[in-house]
């Protein structure tokens, strides 16, 4: 692509951001980007890091940001009701019980391999 | 003065609050203050449950989030703290790939985001409909939890009895079997 078929395709959705949300209203957008962003942060830090606590704490980022998506539905969809904040208590419980268990098997690596690194834990690869 | 626009404001104060110590959390080397700053971004998503009417999950991610799961996550960060003591090997070459798909996904989300009609309620019909109810989040999550499945003034209630009595049988295996794994051998 060319630079300036690029620079109209970025310019082309920024717009659409722009032209769906109004920054002085707040409205599902808001609450969907916020979401998306704090999705993509949990990500990356589940790709990247190399310390076992770390990616849990990613995958804790990603829970939150789909349990704040389930609750924005169900403030601003009227056929969702009251399910998206019971699917968010739901989540809740559930990323407690994993961080629990998490945490166990993370003390037990540690005790037997000493380090935290998954990449130092892989004595099962062939 | 209806037209200083303060709930966007803090509405805006509270999303920094949520991404700002989220990117802290990703790209530390340090732990703890990757913990500490985990724990800011769950105080940020609870103000922004209350901004959704969700006042009673505010104070449940509060309580169980912050107060049980962080101090968890605390905890194993101080077990495992003789791992902290060594450099930390990065590894340069994977970093570049995680930030490309991480930008893949963004990119998809925010066109997904915006290009869906998702016909939202306006703010006035939102109040309007608040105003009609006469029960409140708490009475209408704690009927689906454990109604008694009849119709009480023409609305089901119970529908999440069973998710919940599976969800507290799953807690106590995930309790027995972290006390499990984590126990000491008693040698004899």
């Amino acid at each position: 692509m060319s630079d300036e078929h690029q620079l109209s395709f970025i310019t082309h959705h920024l717009s659409l951001i722009t032209n769906t949300m109004n920054f002085l209203q707040i409205g599902l957008h808001h609450y969907l980007i916020i979401s998306a962003i704090l999705f993509t942060l949990g990500m990356f830090a589940v790709l990247t890091r190399r310390n076992a606590i770390a990616m849990l704490m990613g995958i804790e980022l990603i829970l939150n940001s789909c349990s704040i998506n389930f609750v924005a539905f169900s403030h601003f969809i009227e056929d969702v009701g009251i399910n998206g904040q019971i699917f968010a208590i739901f989540v809740i419980m559930l990323a407690a019980a994993e961080a629990a268990i998490m945490l166990a098997i993370i003390i037990a690596i540690y005790r037997r391999f000493r380090t935290v690194s998954p990449d130092e834990t892989n004595s099962l690869k062939g | 003065m209806n037209q200083f626009p303060i709930r966007e404001i803090v509405f805006y104060l509270f999303a920094i609050i949520t991404l700002a110590p989220a990117v802290i959390v990703v790209t530390t080397k340090n732990i703890v203050y990757a913990a500490f700053a985990l724990m800011i971004t769950l105080f940020g998503v609870a103000g922004l449950y209350v901004f959704l009417s969700a006042d009673f999950l505010a104070a449940v991610q509060v309580l169980i989030y912050v107060g049980g799961i962080l101090v968890l996550i605390l905890f194993g960060v101080m077990l495992t703290r003789g791992a902290l003591d060594m450099k930390l090997k990065v590894e340069r070459g994977q970093i570049i790939p995680g930030i490309i798909a991480s930008l893949v996904i963004l990119i998809l989300l925010f066109v997904v985001i915006v290009k869906t009609p998702w016909n939202p309620l306006t703010e006035s019909q939102i109040q309007q409909m608040q105003s009609d109810k006469d029960t409140d989040t708490t009475e209408e999550i704690g009927t689906q939890l454990i109604g008694r499945g009849e119709n009480k003034d023409g609305k089901v209630t119970g529908e999440f009895l069973l998710p919940f009595e599976i969800a507290s049988v799953l807690l106590l295996v995930a309790i027995i079997g972290a006390a499990m794994i984590c126990r000491r051998e008693v040698k004899e």
